[in-house]
């Protein structure tokens, strides 16, 4: 009973927004969180779910699969390092507003050591570890060898190393062009820009939260729901033909989940208007063109206009860094979005211009 | 004074300073060719561009699977029509497998979905499969040539190059 629950929420259609959710939650209460009781206490209750959780033949089925097995201690981890930045901002953010400065600051933890041995040394036995834990690794997984590779065959479900599950859960949404070049690529730019485009001086060095907290909460909403929940989502909740299975289904070959995606301008042309789809292309495609100019052009604009938000940014950033940032900020937001519109109106493409092998 | 014997005038150097130049490019170009060449396979083990695929009579109607591992091509007759239908996902180029109970083809990467015709219907490929030139040969057999292909959404499956009235 409760089982059937959990695997259907386990759904992106559900699991997105309680995960959306539980981040807000957790970004709005972060001192709670980050306290050491809720620390100790979500650990202690974690071990009896977590057990009951093992007990069931398909999820330790999935879970035991040896390439499964590093991302779960991976994912632990995950949580552990962002409940333990969020302990460490919550105590210097109650210092900071007793006027004590942060823990970072004070003069026992600003003394200087020598790097050489004191580093040095702590490498030298990370690495030695690492070595260790990696043969020990090796020789209890074995790396699957499989058949030689042939090009009119692929393996169901065809999964891609796990750090890439996320984008190709992603492709689920998107066009190959947008989600597996346009926006990995703006990823990969943004984070370079970080540094340019958020010149805060606050939080150097020191655990923070209330000192930058629009740049955590958009990060950590980057990284944390839409990186590291598609990761999950991808590779436990996937199974053959890329059909979602929870976490305690059996992953049967015969799943049958009906899907009839349709493009916007179906939905306007034949459904809306009740006419048949005009032969320009340009035409055809006008609404979703609109939506998006709409959507990348005019957004940023009206947040600096019209809401306060958008008018501090703008004073603090300036206009060229205020608009790179709102551009990059849409184009992120845009996998939600999209994702969002797929699940509830089974929307395919805003854009849908396989002519010229453009769709958004 | 000493007498500085120069076994080696201007116009001499600047001759040797050609030939070596010359040789030392060509010799760049040569290495750069045989990189060149490297890159490329000795043996190439991707399928067949053109096969025969036996008489139209030997086809039920509906999907056959039997070129699709050697080929990659489903033989697909209905409505009076036999096509070679490719079998790359038109999404990220995957393998889609045929579901006989649902009547669809079903790529394992993304979850994209196609109907017998090679319609996209589900997830997220864009276009539908692309179909490759079929022909008669004189002795009856069908020729498949995966050469040259036609896309729906161009219309040019209505191309006489693209089936066969069976």
């Amino acid at each position: 009973m409760l089982k059937e629950l959990i695997n259907k929420i386990a759904d992106p259609l559900y699991s997105f927004p309680i995960t959306t959710f539980l981040f807000y939650l957790m970004m709005r209460y972060y001192r709670i969180f980050g306290s050491k009781k809720f620390g100790k206490w979500a650990l202690i209750l974690s071990v009896p779910v977590i057990i009951w959780f093992l007990a069931d033949p398909n999820f330790i089925l999935i879970i035991l699969f040896p390439d499964n097995v590093p991302i779960a201690i991976l994912l632990v981890m995950v949580a552990f390092f962002t409940w333990f930045s969020l302990h460490k901002a919550a105590e210097n953010d109650v210092r900071i507003e007793q006027g004590l400065g942060p823990i970072e600051a004070t003069p026992e933890n600003r003394e200087k050591v020598w790097s050489w041995p004191n580093l040095v040394y702590t490498e030298l036995f990370a690495i030695i570890a690492c070595t260790a834990f990696l043969v020990v690794w090796a020789i209890i997984f074995k790396a699957p060898l499989e058949e030689p590779a042939n090009p009119t065959w692929a393996p169901n479900p065809a999964k891609a190393p796990w750090y890439f599950l996320g984008l190709q859960e992603m492709l689920v949404y998107f066009d190959p062009w947008m989600a597996g070049v346009v926006l990995p690529g703006l990823v990969v730019a943004g984070l370079i820009a970080i540094p340019y485009i958020d010149t805060n001086p606050k939080g150097n060095g020191y655990y923070c939260f209330q000192d930058r907290k629009w740049a955590i909460i958009s990060f950590l909403y980057g990284w944390l729901v839409l990186w590291v929940y598609l990761i999950i989502v991808g590779v436990f909740f996937r199974g053959p033909n890329w059909t979602f299975y929870g976490p305690f289904e059996y992953w049967s070959l015969y799943k049958i989940v009906p899907e009839y995606n349709i493009n916007l301008s179906e939905y306007l042309w034949i459904k809306g208007l009740g006419v048949a789809m005009p032969k320009n292309l340009i035409l055809r495609e006008s609404l979703g063109i609109i939506l998006t100019i709409l959507y990348v052009g005019v957004i940023p604009v009206w947040a600096q206009k019209a809401t306060k938000m958008g008018r501090q940014f703008y004073k603090d950033l300036g206009s060229i860094r205020y608009y790179i940032f709102m551009f990059l900020f849409v184009t992120m937001m845009s996998l939600p979005i999209k994702m969002v519109l797929r699940w509830l109106f089974s929307l395919k493409y805003i854009v849908a211009l396989p002519e010229w092998e453009l769709n958004l | 004074m000493s007498d500085t014997k120069q076994s080696l005038n201007r116009r001499e150097f600047f001759s040797y300073l050609t030939v070596g130049w010359v040789m030392f490019s060509a010799a760049c170009a040569g290495l750069a060719a045989m990189a060149f060449r490297f890159s490329y396979p000795n043996v190439n083990f991707d399928p067949e561009m053109e096969f025969l695929a036996g008489a139209p009579t030997d086809y039920a109607s509906g999907v056959d699977e039997r070129y699709k591992n050697a080929f990659g091509v489903w033989m697909v007759k209905s409505e009076g029509k036999l096509v070679a239908l490719s079998n790359i996902c038109t999404h990220l180029g995957c393998i889609p497998t045929w579901l006989p109970a649902e009547l669809k083809f079903k790529c394992p990467c993304h979850g994209s979905g196609y109907y017998m015709s090679g319609i996209n219907f589900e997830g997220p490929a864009p276009r539908p499969l692309e179909r490759y030139k079929v022909s008669l040969q004189p002795d009856g057999k069908i020729k498949v040539d995966k050469t040259k292909v036609f896309r729906q959404e161009k219309g040019e499956w209505d191309n006489p190059d693209a089936y066969l009235n069976v």
